[in-house]
């Protein structure tokens, strides 16, 4: 809430110094709790492009790009190959650091937005989403169709983990924007960072950043961290809870 | 109707865990057996990961097979001296079992490790039950008499022990052996091994029946109460949640099952198990042989922040 807070003020001061526009943004919910009864959430961006008088007369259409990114973590991908008649994983890929949910979405599709070099500086697209790998012992992303790099997000593109959509965001009026972002039920907890990207005329012209966080509370918080914390009071209580139930079982169906 | 399990991260339907727990109860209970080798499988299906569905099965197990072992227990039909004996080994191979499958982890070949384990293991398994069973459903079928039990050379070891329950008189270095066989390969493949243990003590060291069943279940509670506390304070991956659901599913499931498998005779059991079994078996060969629809997968290594 304070970060996000921070970055908004941050953004007012310095946008309103070196830039024509400036960007407002809101999420409708900064802190998604994970409930018994969760099984995802769309959360809502919604924000407005502020001109003031130093803007150019001709800017009138603008562009947007929305960047999602989940709590980071190490991945790895495995590729099967024939061996010996069966199918065994041989060759892998490490992937540090990179987003476990990330989401792009725009109001056009990316590639009319901007020219190939600003999208890549930009990050503008998953080919051009930055992820690194451990290449033997350097550290570096690849070219947008290496197998391992495609296979990586065509796998999380299918669980709803990675997703681009060059028409989730609509201009309410010129200025007025609002984009929905799907969480599915498997997104990982953690605290998620917003980008929104301003572009004009394939120009990019400024950013603002929020974030919200996924939550575990009450009870299922409760779970989480006595387990992490309290391993061996855990597994006991487990292991009684086990046997509690096997006794039980065998005190309701006993025949005699 | 949905349920978030806290650890496995993940939304299920609490009545298609319910029903998947009381399906493996059924058999579990119709057979004498843990049925950790058909449940593990199950929740991997539907989008647990195999870390924590092994790690949560463990007590899964312990709970069915402890209210068979207090039904058996009251029929007096538990060696205590020989689950004992079993027990020693069983714990010195779970030990050893968790110590190798920390280090395959970390040689990244664990899940060709269990699948290869699984098809080696249920196959074997499966096949010498089915055939068994095949043969003595003949036997009766034609009126023969089974063939009568020899003495093999285990009775030929020293360090003997009368065991008064099951009324034999047994060395214990076989006994402790095959305790740590099944302790060791249940903590790598995450399955009680009951239904390898049954097999053994019946064929190998010449348990009586009565006996069997009852004396394993002890060894498979012990060795999976033991298993959870390891999984609950090396890993933390033991979901209670998910758990609890599986147990009241299973203990049910289990009590159909016994009274279904009083019903059917010995031979037409074996000759059901080792089909199970075997099928189980078989369709982790096709995993392997057959090419996958996907030749990438993604394993996350834990997430940071």
């Amino acid at each position: 809430m304070t970060r996000t807070l921070l970055a908004i003020v941050l953004v007012l001061l310095l946008g309103g110094a070196a830039r024509a526009e400036r960007l407002i943004v809101s999420v409708s919910n900064h802190r998604v709790t994970v409930t018994p009864n969760y099984s995802g959430e769309e959360l809502v961006l919604f924000g407005s492009v502020e001109k003031d008088a130093t803007t150019p007369a001709d800017r009138t259409a603008y562009d947007l790009v929305v960047t999602v990114m989940g709590p980071r973590a190490d991945m790895v991908t495995r590729r099967k190959e024939r061996t010996f008649g069966i199918w065994i994983n041989t060759d892998y890929r490490q992937f540090l650091q990179v987003p476990s949910y990330l989401a792009l979405f725009a109001n056009r599709p990316f590639d009319a937005i901007t020219s190939p070099e600003i999208a890549r500086r930009q990050q503008i697209g998953l080919n051009n989403v930055l992820l690194t790998q451990r290449v033997g012992g350097d550290f570096a992303d690849v070219v947008p169709n290496d197998a391992f790099r495609s296979a990586f997000i065509r796998l999380r593109t299918q669980r709803g983990l990675y997703r681009e959509d060059g028409s989730a965001v609509t201009f309410l009026t010129p200025t007025l924007f609002r984009t929905g972002i799907p969480l599915p039920a498997e997104v990982p907890i953690g605290t998620y960072e917003v980008e929104i990207k301003l572009f004009a005329n394939g120009a990019f012209i400024g950013k603002t950043e929020t974030a919200f966080e996924i939550v575990k509370v009450g009870f299922e918080q409760f779970v989480a961290t006595t387990a992490r914390q309290n391993g061996l009071i855990y597994g006991l209580a487990t292991a009684a809870m086990a046997l509690m139930t096997g006794w039980m079982a065998s005190i309701v169906f006993r025949k005699d | 109707m949905q349920l978030y399990l806290p650890i496995a991260d993940l939304p299920v339907n609490v009545f298609l865990v319910l029903a998947m727990g009381a399906a493996v109860g059924f058999v579990s209970g119709m057979f004498g057996i843990g049925g950790g080798f058909l449940m593990t499988p199950l929740l991997i299906f539907i989008g647990i990961t195999p870390a924590v569905a092994v790690a949560s099965v463990t007590s899964h197990i312990a709970a069915s097979s402890f209210s068979g072992a207090l039904s058996y227990w009251r029929r007096r039909a538990i060696d205590p001296a020989l689950a004992s004996v079993l027990l020693c080994g069983g714990v010195t191979g779970t030990t050893l079992g968790v110590w190798t499958f920390t280090q395959l982890r970390a040689l990244g070949q664990l899940d060709l490790m269990i699948a290869l384990s699984y098809v080696v293991l249920l196959t074997t398994v499966g096949s010498l039950m089915f055939s068994e069973g095949l043969r003595a459903l003949m036997r009766t079928r034609r009126g023969a008499l089974p063939p009568r039990r020899s003495h093999n050379w285990i009775h030929g070891l020293p360090l003997k022990m009368r065991f008064k329950r099951s009324k034999i008189y047994l060395s214990v270095i076989p006994v402790v052996i095959v305790g740590i066989v099944i302790g060791f390969i249940g903590a790598i493949m995450g399955i009680g091994g009951g239904f390898i243990l049954v097999p053994i003590m019946i064929y190998l060291l010449r348990v009586p029946t009565s006996t069997v069943i009852g004396t394993s279940m002890v060894l498979t509670l012990v060795t999976m109460l033991f298993a959870t506390l390891l999984h609950a304070v090396t890993n933390h991956l033991v979901d209670a949640v998910l758990a609890l659901i599986l147990m009241v599913g299973g203990v049910t499931g289990a009590q159909f099952g016994a009274r279904a498998g009083q019903k059917i005779r010995g031979e037409q059991l074996r000759l059901l198990l080792g089909l199970l079994i075997l099928s189980v078996g078989v369709r982790f060969a096709i995993e392997l042989v057959i090419q996958p629809s996907d030749l990438f997968t993604i394993r996350e290594l834990g997430v940071s922040g």
